[in-house]
């Protein structure tokens, strides 16, 4: 097969003044559709829970939760800043966006309920997102790669810490166990969702930038399984599904969650810290 | 809550130091007291190392003994080793 001859640096040159700049550029990395959209379902997952987990500050059931739930909504918080910096402004997007264009998942959205189904929530997203990081430090993609190795280490306290709460909470009083009962069971029918690969992921996998959330699907249930057996809890059975968060469908709680998250910065714009 | 156990927070702020103690947590047992310790006494990188003891498990002195206890010590200034010629060739002491 007779093969083309190599690209001479000049002549690139040349072809580099001929083109005409517009509209029809090829997209730069920054502008990246698929990296963009990826990068906005990370950010918003941990953005969104960051800012459900504030909510406990001031109303834990102790002081000394009260920091440890603090302390993981600021490392959330933290990661939400990295990756939408890397999908764009990172305040602009945090502030500035409605509803229908946040990426995350329904599991992150859902109210904090009691302490109980908090730590079951916490369990159910942390357990995801540590395998999800641990693989994301693999990303050909140095931005993603880094902000996963970074964070890989503080979602495995969140998972450990999460893990001892549901054991001591599932296999504690009568009223606890109910409750880690009922949080579980208000949980459960967001997990799939964590699962689900759409073409927009299915994309960023194919670019090496996302690692594929079913190679580590059985890895979780067993995970989880396995807490859930130290806390005495039975699986629970499976529930119908309930998806669309990747694509804008949201639970109404995301609406109400956005409007305390953004109502400074939208209603004095000027507002300096 | 309000029947969790104290617990004793020791820290150690970086290798080859000791342990210091710089407060207390409550919690259900040993190993939440550990993550509370965590969560409470080395969120600004206070430390490298803790150790958690059991606030009922330590033995304390009777301050209504501190009179005999501690002050005999008060006026012997011959238990301080300030009374030697040190050579100069004698580093680091």
């Amino acid at each position: 097969m007779p093969s083309l001859p190599p690209i001479r640096p000049e002549d690139e040159a040349v072809a580099e003044k001929l083109r005409p700049a517009g509209a029809f550029d090829a997209p730069s990395d920054a502008h990246d559709p698929v990296r963009a959209g990826y990068l906005l379902r990370l950010g918003d997952d941990a953005l969104i829970l960051g800012q459900r987990l504030s909510e406990w500050c001031g109303h834990a059931p102790s002081v000394e939760v009260d920091l440890s739930l603090a302390n993981l909504s600021l490392d959330l918080i933290g990661q939400a800043t990295l990756f939408l910096a890397e999908a764009g402004d990172a305040d602009r997007l945090a502030f500035k966006r409605d509803v229908l264009d946040f990426r995350n998942c329904w599991l992150v959205e859902q109210p904090n309920g009691d302490f109980a189904r908090t730590m079951v929530r916490q369990l159910l997203f942390s357990t995801w997102q540590h395998m999800l990081y641990q693989r994301l430090t693999a990303s050909s993609d140095a931005a993603v790669a880094g902000i996963a190795a970074k964070g890989v280490k503080e979602v495995a306290y969140h998972r450990e810490l999460a893990a001892e709460w549901v054991v001591r909470l599932g296999d504690g009083t009568d009223e606890s166990r109910a409750r880690t009962v009922d949080g579980l069971d208000w949980c459960w029918r967001f997990v799939p969702e964590l699962f689900e690969v759409d073409e927009e992921l299915a994309a960023a996998v194919q670019a090496g930038i996302a690692a594929d959330p079913r190679s580590f699907e059985e890895e979780y249930r067993a995970a989880v399984g396995a807490v859930l057996a130290d806390a005495t809890l039975p699986l629970p059975k499976d529930q119908r599904a309930i998806v669309g968060g990747r694509r804008g469908h949201h639970s109404e709680h995301l609406g109400h969650l956005l409007a305390i998250m953004q109502y400074l910065p939208r209603t004095y714009p000027d507002a300096k810290w | 809550m309000s029947d969790w156990p104290l617990w004793e927070v020791f820290v150690r702020a970086k290798g080859g130091l000791a342990h210091r103690h710089v407060g207390s947590v409550h919690a259900p047992d040993a190993e939440l007291a550990l993550r509370h310790a965590r969560d409470t006494y080395t969120r600004r990188q206070e430390g490298v190392s803790l150790w958690i003891v059991r606030s009922a498990d330590i033995v304390a002195s009777d301050p209504d003994q501190a009179g005999e206890l501690f002050e005999p010590a008060a006026d012997k200034v011959y238990r301080h080793p300030t009374f030697y010629e040190i050579p100069d060739e004698v580093k680091h002491i």
